[in-house]
């Protein structure tokens, strides 16, 4: 697998637009290429997007509809996943989360990517002030165990989603960070940023046309192996009661009402969404491994 | 390949010239013999050592030398039996002191290594556990290797610290690797070899990663101890100069063959392979000055390939001829003095280039 | 070595600050008027305006901030609304019921995480290499709120191996005298097998859990570690002088391996307290997690903010003593410190 890496590794200057698609095609390509689990991962993640799409047209139930079939009922021909105790079909709910799952996740890790990225450029590049203020702030939230950081955030804010999307963005804030801030502090002194900068670029300029592209590759890898993360974490909180409200269908809080059955024998209500759940995060999990073997070889574990 | 034994001479007539006299006969202690070994990597088989034989007689001191990657290291490795897992040997024999080092699984080898054969490496900052009282690291291969009860070992490996001359051993015997110099860290790695007085020392590059004044130190040091104790060196090393200064035969590597073997002076006078031809001119103690040094043109042959020919120098070789590619051998060609080439330097108004067909 | 365990606690202070601060902008971002909030749902405008002053949240900022860090350090942390008790009391009761399970969750996860990684990493490409490559990504994927709930289902509902899984004792044992909190540790102190027998019961599906979760980062990296050792340069020299292969796998290679996972320790720890929370709450433990659970739920925020408070001064606390570890181990980290 190491033998051939391709060019990513030694990176070049980003040529514009279509040819960055087509090289992120290509890396796709590759990593599917390589490993049947990377290939598994690869096709389970086209299968979520597509649920988190098209979800609701492809639930056949509605998953807020109760008495769509006998309540508690076990998987059958009708209820592949079986019912809740308000007769509410399991399946369509566990679709229909798909969106509001991923959604949180995305959003979560998209704005800790943004924010925590340039955070960090700024900080890696200029050094400063700015540096110690961002790395301060950085250990401040790394001296909180992060779950229990976001509980508190969720619990002074309010309990909506938007608190529960902010308080994962607000723990995920220090991995982009620091990762952002180490590469643009070992480019900073590369040849190529020299040159920019010798052409007469101003240092903006030089910041966000040359440095910044080149620490999307691992930054690419921060945002892979977190994905996971931030979807069971934002489970988490709803698994305890916090942001998602019910009759909302998503996993953690289908989890939590199937929890009393558990104990009966109705195994159905928390095992399937569970299970989607878990299938999730392994999925993002392992396509960010094999990112993280196809950028960075010498990481590998 | 009784050519590469010493004071085997192949013509017993000829005188022996130069500095390295012959000492009185001595016992063969190392013989490393048509030895090959192999790495399996995903991208192919590579023919690190083929067709190698060197041996060492009890107190004599020989240089191993080439450039990296000619496979100096990997030979040292196999003859202390701490190759890479991926490494196979595939043909030849290992001896020592007459003992089959191979046989049963290289029992023998473990039951020597450490305690009769000895070995120090390049780099010593690295090469100590970075958490461990030096002190306490010879102790490890004391307890390992004698008796010796806690205390007895305490007072020899002080003792130890005190051979390789390190000033204030009690002291130094806590001190942990970062704490010493990189000299310093050497000579413990010396104290360590030697700390069961072993018969054989290989020591590869020892003194890379070391400043210039500090190789001097510990190469003196090194020749020092093997004449104390009549112990064989192998000397390793990429440094020409270093092997002429220290070594009484030298034997050089190209691309996991040893393509000549010979009396240091012998060799350097009249270097009879175009490698090592090479290889002289581009180390700096024979030229008057930089602009006579001369870089050898050409890379190593990648040694996965398949078709590497009999002489692995042949593609970079200017003497290069037909009968280049017919199968090689070292050959006598003076006292001790063998190469591997069918159109050796120095022959050419003789008719020796018909001679070396096998 | 006590001056650089001083030196060390020293260095915690940065976190501490910051802790503290963080904490005190969270009691501050309340929705709506605390106040308001604190004098109830039935409260006037002067008693709101009483509950401001009491509060001290009519004076600026940092007088503010000066009295909260002073009733924190006289354990003032405010009262439990559905309760009515101190936080700070109540979080003393609950705090060992959480300690036990997370550390023997995490004594659990070392017993099986280290020695898989140091197998794996001394036999690449074997059967144990593939376990351990397979244990770590899937660990790591366990939502362990429904490995939790899994758990119960198979071994207390389908095996019956497991009693029921509802808090730390079952109904019919009584807890033991309170020495240290921990029932397996009181429980032996009394001389008491059964209920020591009944605790570890209770104790095991619940630590299993967490241990599964935290399982993942120890083992993936004491394998990365020990990987990256064994090919040191200083283990081929200690191969070289003969020594013992046992001596080389653990005085030499296997010590030098811990520091890096000493480092992730701290990680681990973050994990863990997290997700004791979600734990606790699926088994009903009655640890700080369920009890700010159920503060959150009744919207009750003096408890919620006690519990962010204790979580993070115990992850301080540990990561303090990682540090001191580490300098233990590492003679280069002792002296530079």
């Amino acid at each position: 697998m190491a033998s051939s890496t391709p060019a990513l590794v030694s990176r070049p200057e980003p040529p514009p637009g279509p040819g960055l698609l087509l090289r992120q095609w290509r890396v796709l390509r590759y990593v599917v290429g390589e490993n049947p689990l990377s290939a598994m991962a690869a096709g389970l993640f086209v299968g979520f997007v597509l649920l988190a799409l098209f979800g609701p047209w492809l639930a056949p139930f509605d998953p807020l509809a109760s008495h769509v079939g006998e309540p508690l009922s076990p998987p059958s021909a009708a209820h592949w996943f079986g019912t809740d105790a308000l007769g509410r079909d399991i399946l369509s709910r566990v679709i229909v989360a798909t969106r509001l799952d991923l959604g949180i996740a995305v959003a979560a890790v998209a704005l800790s990517f943004v924010i925590g990225g340039l955070m960090g450029a700024f900080a890696g590049y200029f050094g400063g002030w700015f540096d110690r203020a961002s790395t301060r702030i950085s250990d401040t939230i790394m001296a909180f165990p992060l779950f229990v950081l976001a509980m508190g955030i969720v619990a002074a804010m309010g309990n909506t989603v938007a608190n529960i999307v902010l308080a994962t963005a607000i723990i995920n804030l220090p991995f982009y960070l620091r990762v952002a801030r180490a590469e643009v502090r070992v480019l900073r002194e590369a040849g190529f940023v020299e040159a920019a900068r010798l052409a007469g670029n101003g240092e903006m300029r030089v910041l966000f046309h040359h440095l910044i592209p080149n620490i999307m590759p691992p930054m690419m890898v921060q945002i892979s192996l977190n994905m996971g993360w931030a979807i069971l974490n934002a489970a988490g909180l709803s698994f305890i009661g916090l942001g998602v409200r019910p009759p909302e269908a998503e996993w953690g809080i289908m989890v939590a009402e199937g929890a009393q059955y558990i104990v009966s024998g109705e195994w159905w209500i928390a095992l399937f969404p569970g299970l989607v759940l878990m299938l999730a995060v392994f999925c993002f999990n392992l396509l960010g491994d094999s990112l993280r073997d196809l950028i960075d070889p010498r990481r590998r574990t | 390949m009784s050519a590469l034994i010493p004071n085997a001479a192949a013509e017993g007539s000829i005188a022996i010239s130069g500095t390295a006299a012959p000492k009185a006969p001595a016992a063969l202690l190392l013989e490393v013999d048509q030895l090959a070994v192999e790495f399996r990597t995903r991208s192919g088989t590579v023919r690190a050592l083929e067709d190698v034989s060197l041996a060492l007689a009890e107190g004599e001191t020989v240089g191993l030398v080439g450039e990296s990657g000619s496979g100096k290291s990997v030979l040292s490795f196999a003859a202390m039996g701490i190759q890479d897992p991926a490494a196979r040997i595939t043909a030849g024999s290992l001896r020592f002191a007459g003992q089959d080092l191979l046989a049963h699984k290289g029992a023998a080898m473990k039951a020597l290594r450490g305690r009769e054969m000895a070995m120090i490496f390049q780099n010593p900052r690295v090469a100590l556990n970075p958490i461990r009282a030096v002190g306490r690291q010879i102790e490890d291969v004391l307890a390992r290797h004698t008796d010796l009860h806690a205390a007895a070992r305490r007072r020899r490996a002080i003792e130890c610290l005190a051979e390789v001359r390190i000033p204030d051993p009690e002291r130094r015997y806590a001190a942990y690797p970062f704490e010493l110099s990189g000299g310093m860290c050497q000579r413990v790695m010396i104290a360590i070899a030697l700390a069961c007085k072993p018969r054989l020392l290989i020591a590869d590059e020892p003194t890379t990663g070391l400043d210039v004044t500090t190789q001097a130190a510990i190469m003196r040091l090194i020749s020092e101890l093997s004449a104390e104790r009549r112990m064989a060196t192998l000397l390793i090393t990429h440094d020409l100069g270093l092997a002429r200064e220290y070594c009484d035969r030298i034997a050089v590597m190209h691309a996991g063959h040893i393509v000549e073997v010979g009396p240091t002076e012998t060799l350097f006078a009249a270097p009879r392979h175009p490698y090592t031809e090479r290889l002289i001119a581009a180390t700096p103690v024979g030229a008057a000055s930089l602009d006579d040094l001369a870089a050898i043109e050409g890379n190593l042959p990648d040694l996965r390939r398949t078709d590497l020919p009999s002489c692995r120098f042949a593609e970079r070789c200017a003497r290069r001829g037909r009968e280049c590619d017919a199968p090689l051998g070292l050959v006598a060609v003076g006292a001790q003095h063998s190469v591997a080439c069918h159109r050796p330097l120095g022959t050419e108004s003789a008719e020796a280039q018909h001679v070396a067909f096998a | 070595m006590i001056q650089a365990i001083l030196k060390r606690l020293l260095g915690a202070v940065p976190a501490l600050i910051g802790v503290i601060i963080v904490t005190f902008i969270l009691t501050r971002a309340l929705p709506g008027d605390p106040a308001a909030y604190f004098a109830g749902a039935s409260g006037s405008q002067e008693a709101i305006e009483e509950v401001r002053v009491k509060l001290g949240l009519d004076r600026s900022l940092p007088e503010q901030f000066f009295f909260y860090v002073r009733d924190l350090a006289r354990g003032d942390w405010g009262s439990s609304l559905t309760t009515g008790q101190p936080v700070l009391t109540e979080i003393g009761e609950r705090l060992p019921a959480s300690l036990e399970l997370t550390l023997v969750g995490l004594i659990l996860a070392v017993v099986v995480a280290i020695p898989l990684g140091v197998l794996a990493a001394t036999r690449p490409g074997s059967w144990v290499d593939h376990l351990c490559r397979g244990i770590t990504t899937a660990g790591v994927s366990l939502p362990t709120f429904f490995t939790g709930l899994l758990l119960a289902y198979i071994f207390y509902f389908l095996l019956g191996w497991a009693p029921s899984p509802l808090g730390r004792l079952d109904p019919y044992t009584s807890a033991p005298d309170f020495v240290t909190g921990f029932y397996l540790i009181d429980s032996l102190i009394a001389r008491d097998l059964e209920t020591f027998r009944a605790a570890a019961a209770q104790l095991v599906l619940p630590a299993v859990t967490l241990a599964l979760f935290v399982l993942a980062p120890l083992a993936r990296m004491t394998r990365a570690s020990m990987l990256g050792v064994l090919s040191a340069d200083f283990v081929r020299t200690a191969r070289a002088s003969g020594l013992h292969p046992l001596t080389v796998l653990f005085t030499y290679a296997f010590r030098n391996a811990l520091l890096p996972v000493l480092t992730t320790l701290g990680m681990v720890f973050s994990f863990l307290l997290g997700s004791n929370v979600l734990v606790e709450k699926v088994f009903a433990w009655p640890g700080i997690g369920s009890f700010a659970i159920e503060a959150l739920v009744a919207s009750d925020y003096a408890p919620v903010q006690g519990f962010v408070l204790a979580m993070a001064l115990l992850y301080v606390l540990l990561n303090l003593m990682i540090d001191i570890a580490y300098g233990l181990v590492d003679p280069r980290a002792r002296l530079q410190a």
